[in-house]
């Protein structure tokens, strides 16, 4: 019943966080906003059982990106402008969009239902191989590291590319715009 | 008799409802709003809500965090009386959250790189810019192309 109740707070939270982040032009807000989302989300982790995807989320999506977006703003701009154009035409789409989504759900076992099929196929497996196998006493890692190792190895390639990606955009950001300021001197 | 309103189904169904309306937030902010940082913002909502949807699929009611017990010696106690829950989708999603972060670093750099070349990050008026050079290079190159370049 309790857990029910946090469960309803915390969305009532996002969807607020989510609403004044499409209503608010300043873009500091618009960063500070979306921090505070990925907090309520870890909360909202902690409620669902998935405490090391709360760990992982308040260190990257609060920290890190917000760290990202907060240097992004202050190379760019501050304020958002606003559209000169208002067209019913995205409203439309996202409307569509999320009434098929819901259309999809009706097929979709219970929430928190044991015996539904995702419950039913490796889960019990790894769970009991954890205990007997790889005797580490937090299951998330014993898959991560041992059972899905290579799902970890490919995570790595995507953020070293991504890195590399970084990188070479970034790269001489500073010497090019020193060339154009001594080409308009 | 068969109740009108099917309450054990909506009260089991509604936590994929809501965060599909936090998804369709998300996709409203990336597809109606012209600045380039709010629709990265808007990109992460959505993927949270995705995050959020995969997780409360593992979720098992009574069921707790899956983290073995441990006397104090940091051998595992099993208790067979303890409801774990899912922790495959954990994993999935722990992968995605640092893919999600890789992602948005590499998008914010081109935007910073996109800032550079165009001296603005809305996308009305890089199109606007995009426009006016397509027109200058007609003016200057499309006879020689066979009329509009």
């Amino acid at each position: 019943m309790i857990g029910t109740f946090v469960d309803i707070v915390l969305f009532a939270m996002l969807v607020l966080t989510a609403f004044a982040i499409v209503k608010t032009d300043r873009l500091f807000a618009v960063v500070m906003l979306s921090g505070v989302f990925s907090l309520l989300s870890a909360l909202l982790f902690v409620a669902l059982d998935a405490v090391d995807v709360a760990f992982t989320e308040a260190a990257v999506g609060a920290g890190i990106s917000t760290v990202l977006m907060l240097g992004t703003i202050a190379l760019t701009s501050r304020t958002e402008k606003k559209s000169s154009i208002s067209s019913p035409l995205p409203f439309i789409v996202v409307l569509i969009t999320g009434v098929a989504l819901v259309y999809g759900t009706i097929d979709m076992p219970n929430f928190g239902d044991a015996a539904a099929p995702a419950q039913q196929h490796v889960a019990p497996e790894y769970l009991k191989g954890s205990l007997e196998d790889v005797e580490i006493p937090n299951v998330v890692t014993t898959i991560l590291a041992s059972y899905r190792g290579y799902d970890t190895l490919g995570e790595t390639a995507v953020v070293f590319t991504a890195g590399i990606g970084v990188l070479l955009l970034l790269s001489g950001l500073g010497r090019r715009r020193k060339d154009e300021d001594e080409e308009d001197a | 008799m068969e109740q009108l309103i099917d309450w054990a189904f909506i009260v089991g169904h509604i936590n994929y409802w809501l965060f599909i309306v936090l998804m369709m937030t998300g996709l409203y902010v990336v597809v109606a709003r012209g600045n380039l940082v709010k629709k990265i913002v808007g990109l992460n909502i959505f993927q949270v809500s995705v995050f959020m949807l995969y997780i409360s699929i593992g979720k098992i009611t009574g069921g707790t965090a899956p983290i073995y017990p441990v006397d104090l010696t940091g051998h595992i106690e099993p208790d067979p009386s303890i409801v774990y829950s899912n922790p495959l989708p954990h994993v999935l999603i722990l992968t995605a959250i640092v893919v999600g972060i890789a992602t948005t670093s590499l998008g914010l750099a081109l935007i910073v790189r996109i800032r550079e070349a165009y001296d603005t990050i809305e996308e009305e008026e890089i199109l606007k810019i995009e426009r006016q050079m397509t027109a200058e290079d007609n003016k200057e190159y499309g006879a020689a192309m066979g009329g509009r370049a």
